[in-house]
Parts: structure tokens; sequence; C-alpha cells
């Protein structure tokens, strides 16, 4: 029942992150153009789903509290003020779609806020998982890191990583969903992304090795981790070639298999952990009684049917956006 | 433990799901009625229902937008300043609110996507079942929210192991008495809010001689939906009390401003409670009307808060003053509906600008009842977040700072402040501009048919759709 659980809080951040992931880097992207065409074209390829792909958001913070609460609770509590920031981005870059239409002369302010939240949303992501990894400051069971005690220039790095991620799974959708010159200037950036994106984890790797971080450890004991970064270098690869030959539904897909690479990284290097080398699965998972009510209702029937109308919505707006059809 | 950063955060949760309340208080009704109305296009092909359910997906739009996000704020802050508690409840609140995105939010975003974008993407009968959709998640997610709610209120179905509540018995914990006078309260007040925006809406146009078909049904549904729900309300919100009587006397008798026990009791009509010397001043009170409101008896002994130490009594000014304004606000709204619906059907509505213009000013009304119901029910259940288990004081995350919780709180104003005063600037100009721009979609093999579909309905001719581009 438990490893149940664990599967379903998986899912719901690997979606959370893959889907949010390009809405977000879609929104960091608008702000590299002052083209009004452009900039509704990148907003009508996100505009009918984002809402949607925020909420794997909320489902993520419920499974880790209905199935977990101790790591919810320790997890929420010491991420205090970098949550109250993403929630701030999140909330003034949501906003943002709807505020746009209504807003005359002050559109500026709403285009900037969509910018901008955008952006530090995705970095705070990357600094919360960056300080997960090198490990947060716990006595007894407890975060004893105070106000700051989540940050380190590693966790900082690991929010710029994310934020050239996102960017990069935003410019694929951008190829995917848009025509003309959303779709050039994308594809001009692609490779500027994912260069930025290899420097990024070949730095983290350098600095990991030089500060002995107990996830190195991890995997010297477990030598089949390789997979990954191997499975990730092959969709680099495919990447690369679809770009050179302008093929626009693949390197989305390329990018996804990059993070699900990088997923399954993380999550097997902190195995059986839920909060890094502190707190195990077992240790944090709620009363039986709690997992089995969860499960017969949420798990088996609801989440299949949340699977299925996130499809059927994806459906519906499939294909490339019509750049001359308003969206009101 | 920082007392200071006690204060603050529960100012800020105060601001934030006050803030947050406001916009599904008024999505919930506003989602059902748009699935109505576009179930009346489809049946009735009149193309006036379609220019409404245009013009107000709009205005649902923005405040669904910033329910959203608002509520995303929710689903952190429990975690972030109330780690105990998450610690102890998540066992059970956990689920609760997992059945409630599992069940609603999902189905709430998902769908809103086709509601806004999707109308030439998908068949007719999709968007008329996107539209039910839609009703239907924000529907489910005020059911959850309830039951999680009136756990903490009224606990049952738990036991206490290894420092958390664990559910023992789940039937008991939804199937609570409570949950159903509380759950119909709550979206009672939602259909409420929603009808009066409508009917406020309608007045407005019609004081301003405008879009005169568009204005008059929404007028006769907004005013004849509340002048039938006021009432069921008032039933609903009657046994609230009795459950307020039953499990939580000190509530009750903070309610009531009733300092010590009377036998029979009187009703404390108005007065300003003093803490101090704990008697009221100025106090008009009938006799014997508070044993037959508390215990429909006219003998009944009813409780004072004198019985309780002063360490377990809720603060008495914020519960008896805010009850007091949501009763008002909802004898205002009865009267309203009543007479408002009684012109209506006479045909006399449109020339008595005095009661139009009493119903425009009187949208804030169900945002007031929904907001004092709610202190009302939060405030008087002090000092316990878990009634009677858990103190409020002992479930704040224990190394919360006072400047942590002084920036988080200054920021969530700030952002909060900002984009309340854009989207309710956006939303007045939305409902200024009025339903003629959502014209466009009509299909113009739609326009020949309207003197017939008027003349069912025997109003006198009007120019708003003909004058639509003025």
């Amino acid at each position: 029942m438990v490893m149940f659980w664990v599967a379903l809080l998986a899912i719901s951040i690997l979606l959370y992150v893959l889907l949010d992931g390009f809405d977000l880097g879609v929104g960091m992207l608008f702000g590299l153009t002052n083209n009004e065409t452009r900039r509704s074209a990148m907003l009508g390829a996100v505009s009918p789903i984002w809402d949607g792909n925020e909420t794997w958001l909320v489902v993520t913070g419920v499974i880790l509290w209905g199935a977990f609460p101790a790591a919810y609770a320790t997890l929420l509590s010491a991420f205090y003020l970098p949550l109250v920031v993403m929630l701030a981005g999140l909330i003034l870059r949501g906003v943002a779609f709807e505020y746009r239409h209504g807003a005359g002369r002050t559109r500026w302010i709403w285009d900037l806020s969509f910018v901008g939240g955008s952006a530090v949303a995705t970095f705070i992501q990357g600094l919360t998982v960056g300080a997960l990894v090198s490990g947060l400051p716990m006595t007894n069971g407890q975060y004893a890191g105070g106000d700051f005690g989540w940050f380190s220039p590693f966790a900082a790095l690991c929010g710029v990583g994310l934020c050239l991620g996102y960017a990069l799974l935003g410019a694929c959708w951008l190829v995917k969903k848009c025509e003309g010159d959303v779709r050039d200037a994308a594809y001009r950036l692609i490779p500027l992304l994912a260069v930025g994106l290899l420097v990024f984890l070949i730095v983290v790797f350098i600095y990991a090795l030089a500060d002995h971080l107990q996830v190195m450890n991890r995997w010297l004991e477990r030598p089949y981790l390789f997979v990954f970064p191997v499975l990730g270098a092959l969709a680099a690869l495919v990447l690369a070639v679809s770009v050179r030959y302008r093929r626009d539904e693949l390197p989305f897909p390329m990018v996804i298999l990059i993070f699900l690479a990088a997923f399954g990284t993380l999550a097997f290097s902190f195995w059986p952990h839920i909060i890094p080398f502190v707190l195990t699965i077992d240790e944090a998972a709620a009363p039986p009684s709690t997992l089995n009510f969860m499960f017969w209702g949420c798990g088996v029937v609801v989440f299949p049917l949340m699977l299925l109308y996130t499809l059927v919505s994806y459906s519906v707006f499939k294909g490339k956006v019509e750049t001359t059809a308003g969206h009101h | 433990m920082d007392m200071t950063a006690l204060l603050l955060s529960r100012i800020q949760f105060a601001f934030t799901i006050s803030f947050h309340i406001i916009f599904p208080a008024f999505t919930i009704g506003l989602a059902a009625w748009l699935a109505i109305l576009e179930a009346l296009h489809l049946t009735t092909g009149r193309p006036v229902y379609r220019a409404i359910f245009e013009f107000w997906l709009k205005i649902f739009g923005m405040a669904f937008g910033l329910g959203v996000v608002s509520g995303i704020v929710m689903a952190f802050q429990i975690g972030t300043n109330w780690s105990v508690l998450s610690r102890m409840s998540g066992p059970i609140q956990g689920p609760l609110l997992m059945y409630e995105t599992f069940t609603a939010f999902m189905l709430e975003a998902t769908f809103f996507g086709v509601l806004i974008y999707g109308r030439s993407r998908v068949p007719a009968w999709f968007y008329l079942f996107s539209t039910a959709m839609v009703a239907l998640g924000t529907t489910f997610s005020a059911f959850w929210i309830m039951i999680n709610n009136s756990w903490m209120q009224v606990p049952v179905g738990y036991v206490v192991q290894n420092g958390m509540f664990v559910p023992d018995d789940w039937t008991k914990i939804i199937f609570n008495s409570v949950v159903w006078s509380r759950f119909p309260h709550m979206l009672l007040a939602a259909y409420l809010t929603g009808a009066f925006c409508v009917a406020a809406t309608g007045a407005w146009y019609l004081l301003r001689r405008r879009y005169h078909a568009e204005a008059h049904i929404m007028l006769g549904m907004g005013l004849g939906l509340a002048a039938l729900l006021v009432p069921a309300q008032i039933f609903f919100g009657h046994l609230n009390g009795d459950y307020i009587h039953e499990y939580q006397p000190a509530k009750f008798a903070a309610i009531e401003g009733r300092w010590h026990d009377e036998q029979p009791a009187g009703e404390v009509l108005i007065a300003i409670p003093d803490e101090a010397t704990e008697t009221n001043l100025y106090e008009v009170k009938i006799p014997v009307l508070g044993s037959i409101i508390g215990s429909l008896s006219l003998t009944s002994k009813e409780v004072g808060l004198t019985d309780f130490p002063p360490q377990e009594r809720p603060p008495v000014l914020i519960p008896f003053f805010t009850f007091r304004i949501m009763v008002g606000c909802g004898l205002v709204m009865l009267a309203l509906a009543w007479l408002g619906s009684y012109l209506w059907f006479k045909r006399r509505l449109e020339h008595n600008r005095f009661l139009l213009w009493m119903i425009f000013l009187s949208f804030p009304l169900p945002f007031i009842a929904t907001l004092t119901g709610w202190y009302t029910a939060e405030v008087g259940r002090q000092p316990w977040v878990v009634y009677g288990v858990l103190r409020t004081a002992d479930a704040m995350t224990p190394f919360l700072t006072t400047r942590a919780a002084t920036i988080s709180l200054v920021v969530f104003c700030a952002v909060y402040a900002f984009i309340f005063f854009f989207g309710t600037l956006y939303i007045y100009r939305l409902l200024r501009a009025g339903p003629a721009g959502s014209l466009i979609g009509v299909p113009s093999g739609a326009v020949p048919n309207r003197p017939m579909s008027l003349a069912g309905e025997g109003a006198e001719p009007d120019g708003s759709y003909v004058g639509a581009g003025e």
C-alpha cells in the first residue's frame, strides 16, 4: 500500500514537472520577444491547459499530506520563505492569462508578471531540489536551519539549472504547437538551452564530486543507476538530430525523456528516503486506515479518471495553434 | 514558541482564506447558472441565452482564475505555518483534501479550459457536458472542504496514536450530521451570491437603460432563485445553530452574548459585550426567545459563558457581531428577493427605480454574509483548531520566526491587494461593457428566430440586440 502511494506521488511530481514545466518555460521565453503576434501565439499554445497543469502541484501537495504527513509537515515548514515566494510567483503569472485580456495600457504589468512569476517559481522549484540533494540541516527529525537554512550556492545553481530545463521544455512545446516566427525562434533557442543544460549538469557533477555529497555514495553503491544518464544522453542525441532536420513532433518527447532520466536519477539516489537521508518513506507513511481509504476512491477510481480527462483536454487542443483566431 | 509569529500566522491564515472564499462563493453559483444557461440555449435555441452565457463566462473566467491561484496558497499554508496540525491531522485532513483535489480541482481545471477556449473545437453536447463538469467540480470542492472543516469543528471517528489523529471510522467522519447541515448552508450561500450578483447586474443595466432583454432575464432568474433559496438558507442556518448548541456551547453562548446561565433564557438582539466585566452594555433583549431559539422550549436552561474558564472561551465580540451582520444581510436579501420577484412577475419592477437601485446596491450583501458567517464559525471555535483536542497555539510550526512570518504576511498582503485591485477593475469593466461584445459568436441564422422566441416571453420589444454595438 505504501508503495502504491509512493508510485502515485512519483507520477504526480513527474507530471507536474513535465506539464507545468513547459508552460512555465513558455512563460520565461515570453520575455524574449516584444512582438504581440508572437506573444499571443505563445500564450495560445499554453492558455487552455496551464490551469490543469498547475493543478498537478496541488495533487502532489495533497498526496504528500495524505499519504506522508510527516514529510509534508517537515518539508513545507522548512522551506517556508522559498515557498511563499514561489506561490507569489505562481499567483502573479496565473492571473496574467486572464488579466492580459482586460488590461489596456497596463498590459505590460501582466507581461512582466507572467515572465517574472514564471522565472521565480521555476527558480525556487530548482532550489528546493538542490537543497534536498545537499541535505537539509536537521536535528532529531526536525528542521533546524532557521529562516535561510535551505540556502546554498549549490541550491541556487540548481535553481538556474531548472530554469534552463523548463525553458528547453517550453521551446520544444512551442516548436510542436506553433508555426512561423515563433517556431523558428524556438528552433534557434533549443541548441543554446540544451548546451546550457548540459554545462549545468557537468558543473553539478563536478560540484558533487568535490563536495562529497551523500548522493555520490549512492551512485557507487548502485552502479545500475547509470542507466538513467545513458538514457538522457541518447535522448539528447535524438533531440539534436530532430532539431537539425526540423521534425516538429520530436524535440518535445526527447526533452521529456531527458527529464525522466534526471527524475529517475534523483528518485533512485534518494531511495528509500522521502526527505533525503533523514526520513524514510515507511517512517513518513500515514496509518493504514488512511492509506486504505484513499486507495479505493482516489487511487483506484479517480486517479485514472484524472489521467483520462487530462488526455481528453490535450486531445481537444491538439495540433498547431491557429494564430488568426482569437481565443475569447 | 514565538507568540508574535503565532499572531501573524493567524492573521495571515484569516486574510488568505477570507480572500480565497470570496471567489469560490461567487463561482460555485455562477458555474451552476452557466450550465443552466447553456442547457436553455441548446433546448430553446434562443440566442439571448447564448449572449448572457458568453457575457458571464468572461466574468466567471476572471473570478475562477483568482479562486484557483488563491486556493493553491491554501494547500501549502497548512504545512508552512501549521506543521504540528498538519502532522497530527494529516491522516484525516490529508485524505479529505486529496479527495477534493482529485474529484474537484482536476475536473474544474480541465473542463474550464474547454469552456473558455474550446467552443469551436468540440460538439455542442460536449460543450454543455463541460459546463456541467465545471459546475459539478466546484460543488464537489465545497463538499469535501465542508467535511474537512466540520471534522475540525466536531472531530469524530478517530483515535490518537503516536501523536496523530488516526481515523478509525470514515463513515462517521463523512456522514457526520454536522456536515449535512453545514454543506447545504455553504452551497446555498454560494448560489445566493451568484443569484444576487446576476440580479444586481440586471438592475444596473435597467437603470442605465441598456441590454433590456438580457437584463430582464438576469433579474428574473436571479431574484426568482433567491426568493426560493433565502428561506431554505435560513432553515439550514437554524440547523447549524442546533449543532453549535449541542457540540460547541461556548461558541453558542458567545454568539448569543449570554454571560450567565438563564432559565428561561432571553435573546439579546443587540448589545456591546464587555469581556472585562462579563456583562453586556446597551443591551436590547427579548425574554424567553433565547430558550425558544436554543432548545425550542419555553422553559429550557441555556448555558452562559462564565460556565467556561476564561482560557477556554472564544473572543466574544467577533462572533457576536459577525453573526448579527450575517443575519441582517440575510433578512435584507429576503426582503429584496421576495419584493423584487413579486414586482418582476407583475411586470412592474422595471419602472420601480428605487427598488432597482436597492437590488443593484445589494451585490456586496451575500459576500459579507458569507464572510461574517465564516468568521462566526471560525473565531467562535477558538481557542481550538481541532475542537476540544488541539489548541490553535499548539498547532503552529514550532520554529517559525517572527521575521519569516512578517515577510510572508507582507508578501501575501501586497500580492493579493495588487491582484484584487486589478481583478475588480477588470471585472467592473466587463460588467460595464455588458453583453454587447459577446454577440460575435452567435450564428447569424439565429437572428431571424428572434421575434418568435420573444413572443413566448411576452416582454415589450427591446433594442438590445439591434443596438448591441452602441
